[in-house]
């Protein structure tokens, strides 16, 4: 019995340990982005957040267009998450519940595409973006995303568990047509896997970096294209890089640990399929 | 529905009434077989337009003497491709894709493993650990990067500041082959071990327990039960994540692209310059075809990596069995 306490001490301590260098990283770039440069030089370095903070934010407003790209990482992010909810709603719909020809082949291809990087057609799809005439806007980074294979997989698990066939048929036999069905059954029922999925979509198109680099102009960017013009553009001026970072980035890890416990539960019921 | 009834059957006293409900039978017919398809038609449009067509259109694209100035593409077979493979920078690039991701990947896998064994007991504030441990996941690439360059300063970093504490010389991270790739794996790997322990944790969860309880019987330690039952168990699970994260090492781009302030060679002599850095610099040159030709390659290694994960996973299973 003693032996059973000291080892879950010992987990705890440990668990403890990895949530201090998971998280240390995070608070030290507070700590800078509150610094002046100066500081940084100082033996010991800082380690307690300064006075500086609201000071380096407006540099940043400063150098970058970082209002602007804050607006289109909302535009972007929202925009696609909302498409990816409803898209993939109804494509795990068909592929959970309606019987059709080449549904198992067309399910498969779908788990195929996941498999595929985005890199092998970066360049024709640059090529396409300057057709359209849409380098420097943001279709160019919406419009491809409005449906990916991780989301119609993730539906199609998730329906086919928790959408009761009886209540399709309950629907039929009163005379729904499919869309019926699917605006009084299957959106209800999806509500719960489709929140999940709209936040960590959210999150990817918070975050993605390259396309967007490829495609956005530095006037015009998104909140990861800007904050790599600061990176870029001002290297020894830590604490404004930083300043920016901690402003494109808090906003999303406090609403992740709000909601955290759902988005994680909505990885780990995806993965065990996987 | 009592009232319903009688309405039902009226129908077929009237001349019309026949046509109608063949009418209404056709549409129902019509609604059942091709409804489904209009649900995923979007996702195979979209996939269609932006996936499939793009990356057939790649290897067109790599064939060609393309730049995007010139409305001439002349085509000259597979000459881009014999140029790569000559060129002792594609070569380079390989070898530090490859370092950076065994560098990441070995280290990251045994210790999610090991969060996940953790994780999967009953433990108080579950929620708390699970929570930080994918923090640095929802941190942004970019940002990561730009934490790690501060802390991996030469002169002003934190980790340094500890090594010279210990009278150690302090490390210039960005200037050595090795030390550079330790500094890149180090992002990866804080930003992905979380991650990959929660996948690891959620396939644990499903093993049985009455096989650890037996283990637990016959006297297994902790560390063993590990080995022998949950590790054999969730093999499926654990290919599942090397392959996911192969892949992603195959496109690593932001880490060396801003860790060396955005110089695109990956440093003065190239030393962690990743294939996709090495990609996005030809693409910069505005050099389509030849860009096209490395981002081919690139698929070629991720299919011939996937395929030999399958192949040993495979013959793991046999030998087991």
């Amino acid at each position: 019995m003693t032996g059973r306490r000291v080892n879950n001490r010992l987990t705890y301590l440990t668990l403890t340990a990895v949530a201090f260098f998971f998280t240390i990283p995070l608070y030290y770039s507070i700590v800078v982005a509150s610094r002046d440069n100066a500081s940084l030089a100082s033996v010991p370095p800082p380690l307690f957040p300064g006075g500086n903070f609201f000071e380096n934010v407006s540099r940043v407003f400063d150098t970058v267009p970082f209002g602007l790209a804050m607006v289109n990482s909302v535009l972007v992010a929202g925009s696609i998450s909302i498409s990816v909810m409803f898209f993939s709603t109804l494509a795990g719909f068909a592929f959970a519940k309606l019987r059709f020809r080449g549904r198992n082949i067309l399910l498969l291809m779908t788990v195929g595409t996941m498999m595929v990087p985005t890199l092998a057609g970066i360049i024709p799809l640059y090529i396409l973006m300057v057709k359209l005439e849409w380098v420097g806007s943001l279709y160019a980074v919406v419009v491809p995303a409005l449906v990916n294979a991780f989301g119609v997989f993730f539906m199609t698990q998730f329906l086919s568990r928790a959408l009761p066939t009886e209540l399709l048929e309950a629907g039929r036999v009163d005379g729904c047509t499919t869309w019926g069905l699917v605006w009084h059954v299957v959106f209800p029922a999806a509500r719960p896997a489709a929140a999940v999925l709209g936040m960590l979509t959210f999150m990817t198109a918070w975050n993605d970096y390259m396309w967007p680099l490829m495609v956005l102009t530095p006037e015009n960017p998104t909140v990861q294209v800007a904050l790599s013009t600061l990176a870029a553009g001002y290297v020894n001026d830590y604490v404004m890089g930083l300043a920016g970072t901690a402003l494109g980035t808090l906003p999303l890890v406090i609403v992740f640990a709000l909601l955290g416990k759902h988005i994680i539960g909505g990885i780990m019921q995806g993965a065990v399929k996987g | 529905m009592a009232t319903r009834a009688p309405e039902r059957a009226a129908p077929p006293r009237r001349p019309g009434g026949k046509r109608r409900l063949t009418a209404r039978h056709w549409r129902h017919a019509v609604d059942v077989k091709a409804s489904p398809y209009a649900y995923v038609a979007p996702f195979f449009l979209l996939f269609c337009a932006f996936g499939l067509f793009p990356i057939g259109y790649t290897l067109w694209v790599s064939l060609h003497e393309w730049t995007l100035l010139d409305d001439e593409h002349t085509f000259v077979g597979l000459e881009n491709f014999r140029v790569l493979l000559a060129d002792s920078y594609f070569w380079n690039a390989t070898f530090n894709t490859l370092s950076i991701g065994l560098l990441s990947m070995l280290p990251q896998l045994l210790l999610a493993l090991w969060l996940a064994h953790l994780l999967n007991r009953p433990l108080r504030a579950q929620n708390f650990f699970r929570i930080t441990l994918l923090l640095p996941n929802v941190t942004s690439v970019v940002a990561v990067v730009v934490i790690f360059s501060q802390i991996f300063g030469r002169d002003f970093g934190l980790i340094n500041w500890v090594i010279t504490s210990f009278g150690f010389d302090g490390i210039a991270w960005r200037d050595g082959t090795l030390s550079s790739h330790v500094a890149i794996s180090t992002m990866i790997m804080w930003r992905w071990t979380g991650y990959n322990a929660l996948i690891l944790l959620a396939a644990m969860q499903a093993v049985p327990r009455e096989l650890y309880e037996a283990a637990t019987i016959d006297g297994a330690s902790s560390f063993t039960q590990l080995r022998k039952v949950t590790v054999p168990m969730i093999r499926p699970t654990i290919a599942f994540v090397v392959i996911t994260s192969t892949i992603g090492s195959m496109q690593i781009f932001a880490e060396p692209l801003l860790f060396g302030a955005y110089t695109l060679t990956g440093g003065q002599d190239r030393q962690y310059q990743t294939l996709s850095l090495f990609f996005y610099e030809n693409y910069m040159r505005l050099d389509f075809g030849f860009s096209s030709a490395i981002s081919w390659m690139i698929f070629v290694f991720i299919l011939i990596i996937a395929g030999i994960n399958y192949l040993l996973t495979n013959r793991m299973k046999g030998s087991i069995r």
